[in-house]
């Protein structure tokens, strides 16, 4: 195909991407080291109120904002370099609690950003190996299963990964809310009355479970494609050699999903990085933040009707940082693969 | 395919392996099972510890009726048979997928008979059973059947969809997921056919481009259009004053619209947000069409287009469908981008469902949030139930083909 031809189709796509991502990733940069304000006037105001004798009055000195000629507040721009980086990371709280040792530290994980960093890293790193364990079990334990039971489990399966993750998180918070169910059942086995959601740490737990649950499902349906190739003359040459059922699945079935595992993980550490959905379903920002949490919090509108746009843009820096980070190994990967492909 | 004796597994462990994949099934569909128990009962029924009373609903049963065994009996035949339905088209999809081929002229005329019969069922069976239920209550022994056993209301449902209006946000849903499926799939299979067919740097460059856009964050993406579309107004208005560009703009609207709170432009946000994996997903189809066609044609004296129009469009169809398929999911599901750009007239159910949860004071309250969040979730299992192959096909294409 030509080069002119080439263009014409990818075309479209090209400047979707271009205006609607490429261009709001430049101008999240541009704001996060400016900041948009209105601009207020100070007023000198002298109110009066009756009283005995002589008036009362008051002079008292109120700012207001500056109103143009169409009747809408006057907004000006400017250039703060770092400040808004600084409100997140606020260094000065950082240095001076570093210098306590661990105490200072659980001080400096109280701060909003550091809050956030640390749940969304613990939180990525930990449901990796129960997604793709729990992936792999199912596989192996639907394998076994009569070929006829095969489609209804699958269907099954899949529930919770197409699910809409907001709604899949508040499905499982229901169980264990208040006295919910699953609280209940617990309480009565524990012989003492447990509180799921009063304390961080077992907010946090729900919400690994939720994860590992909604994904397992995915790691599922490929580990059983992958599984659907495994090489039988392989198996049973194994089997001739003497090799237990254990290092079976160890030396002949884990190494031929390797190349599957890889992808799995990493599919799983870009989506658990922008982990988000949680955070809503079970209303945990009192205890748990995750970093894209932060941002839109930042970009919500607070009670006086406000966008903190320049510091929720500081923050999505910030996390595109760990993007890079996490879609190293990919991209090296995909390069790789296109260097042996193109040496064919 | 007979198992070699060999390879045969000992009784112990089948069974542990059955145990644990009934235990993986259980814990896979109870949360939403239980969320659709409790959409249907009273507070005091669904907030009760324990779970016999949740399910069967005593008191639900005593204060605004139940369903009878007669009645359970019907429902159950409904549900099976609006399931076969659906079934039914999803192996018909099947079969054509197979042959390589989309569901064609036919497919929407099938879906609109089962949609119809569908309805027609779920309306007729609660006819049939009160006809059933008179009929039986005047014999003596049978009456039991007519005799309501587990508690049902419909409550929650009605004060949702009419009390709060939530047919507007379904209708705001389906506008906002239909145009993503359309401009995203017009937009990705023209560039994933292309991509297909180029071994060029300049080919590679950009999907690798597209993978990192895969990976942001949609908040760092939010955070450069909010302002952008809060002050479209303005920025936009010198488009519209400029004498080559403004008359065509004009036709659409007087003045530079405000793009906050406009669903197109949601449409808009979505589709490129999701460009990246729709054309890494098509791309890996057109690969697996063998390039002797489109050449073919090429030979025969067709241009580039041409040869696309005539020769891949009517064998692109699985492909299509299943990129398709997880463009609805994710435009369908998104809470962060429709919740951020979205007001309240044009907000979508998703990010709609936070009113319910705000004032999450009262049992009733948390009722609702619970009987709409069954809603929203119910066009998903009509999805799986038809779409399942497709679902499962496009998953492990992306990692089979990396």
């Amino acid at each position: 195909m030509k080069r002119k031809t080439f263009l014409a189709f990818v075309l479209p796509s090209l400047v979707m991407m271009i205006v609607f991502i490429a261009g709001p990733l430049l101008s999240v940069a541009w704001q996060s080291f400016h900041n948009t304000q209105r601009v207020y006037r100070q007023l000198t105001v002298e109110s009066c109120s009756p009283g005995f004798s002589r008036q009362i009055c008051k002079t008292e000195v109120r700012s207001e904002p500056v109103i143009d000629d169409q009747g809408k507040p006057v907004t000006r721009t400017s250039f703060v370099g770092w400040s808004s980086y600084w409100q997140l990371l606020e260094p000065d709280k950082v240095i001076a609690a570093v210098g306590d040792g661990w105490g200072g530290l659980s001080r400096v994980l109280e701060l909003d950003f550091y809050k956030a960093l640390r749940f969304t890293l613990t939180f990525t790193l930990l449901t990796l190996p129960f997604v793709v364990g729990l992936g792999l079990l199912i596989a192996l334990m639907v394998d076994n299963v009569a070929r006829s039971l095969r489609g209804p489990i699958i269907f099954i399966s899949l529930l919770p990964y197409i699910i809409t993750p907001v709604i899949g998180a508040l499905s499982i918070r229901w169980l264990f809310i208040g006295d919910g169910i699953l609280t209940a059942a617990i309480s009565e086995l524990a012989g003492y009355k447990i509180s799921m959601f009063a304390q961080g740490w077992t907010i946090e737990l729900l919400m690994l479970f939720y994860r590992v649950w909604h994904v397992a499902p995915f790691a599922f349906v490929i580990f059983y494609a992958g599984l659907q190739t495994v090489d039988r003359d392989t198996l049973e040459s194994a089997v001739v050699d003497g090799a237990s059922r254990y290092e079976r699945l160890r030396y002949v079935v884990i190494p031929h999903l390797a190349p599957l595992i890889i992808f799995v993980s990493l599919i799983h550490l870009m989506d658990a990085y922008r982990v988000f959905e949680e955070v809503i379903g079970f209303s945990s920002q009192a205890h748990r933040i995750s970093l894209q949490w932060l941002t839109f919090h930042l970009l919500s509108p607070d009670e006086a009707g406000n966008r903190a746009i320049s510091r929720a843009s500081a923050s999505a820096m910030l996390t595109i940082v760990g993007v890079a980070f996490i879609l190293t190994p990919l991209l090296m990967r995909t390069w790789r693969d296109h260097r042996r492909a193109s040496a064919r | 395919m007979t198992q070699p004796r060999s390879l045969e597994q000992p009784a112990a462990l089948k069974i542990i392996s059955a145990l644990g994949l009934a235990a993986w099934v259980v814990i896979a569909a109870f949360p939403l099972f239980w969320m659709t128990a409790m959409s249907i009962k009273l507070p005091v029924d669904a907030f009760s510890s324990s779970p016999l009373r949740v399910i069967v609903g005593e008191a639900t049963n005593r204060m605004s009726g139940g369903v009878s065994a007669i009645g359970l009996l019907v429902g159950v035949a409904a549900i099976i048979l609006v399931y076969l339905g659906f079934r039914r088209l999803g192996a018909f999809l099947e079969r054509r997928r197979l042959a390589g081929r989309g569901g064609g002229a036919r497919f929407p005329m099938r879906m609109f008979c089962v949609i119809v019969g569908g309805a027609l069922v779920v309306f007729v069976a609660p006819l049939l059973v009160r006809g059933l239920e008179s009929f039986l209550a005047t014999i003596p022994v049978l009456n039991l059947l007519a005799h309501p056993l587990i508690g049902y209301t419909s409550e929650h449902y009605r004060a949702v969809w009419i009390g709060h209006a939530f047919y507007r946000q379904f209708f705001n849903s389906m506008i906002v997921t239909a145009g993503v499926v359309t401009v995203s799939l017009t937009v990705g299979t023209l560039a994933g056919y292309g991509l297909a067919r180029t071994k060029t740097n300049l080919a590679f460059w950009l999907l690798l481009i597209a993978l990192t856009f895969r990976a942001l964050p949609h908040s760092v993406l939010v955070a450069g259009y909010l302002p952008a579309f809060i002050g479209s107004r303005e920025l936009l208005a010198p488009l519209w004053a400029n004498a080559i560009t403004g008359p065509v703009l004009r036709l659409f609207s007087d003045a530079a619209p405000t793009l906050y709170g406009q669903p197109w432009a949601v449409i808009a946000v979505l589709v490129a947000i999701n460009q990246p994996f729709t054309i890494w997903m098509l791309r890996s189809f057109f690969a697996n069409i063998p390039t002797e066609l489109d050449e073919a044609a090429r030979v025969d004296g067709c241009s580039h287009f041409e040869a696309f129009r005539r020769v891949i469009i009517p064998v692109m169809w699985p492909g299509v469908i299943t990129t398709g398929l997880f463009s609805f999911l994710l435009a369908y599901n998104d809470y962060l981008v429709t919740g951020l750009l979205l007001d309240a007239q044009s907000l979508t159910m998703v990010p709609a469902i936070s009113q319910f949860l705000n004032n999450d004071t009262s049992a009733a309250d948390r009722l609702r949030a619970i009987a709409a969040a069954v809603s929203i979730t119910a066009p998903l299992f009509v999805l799986v139930i038809v779409f399942q192959r497709h679902l499962v096909g496009g998953l492990t294409q992306g990692a089979v083909k990396g």
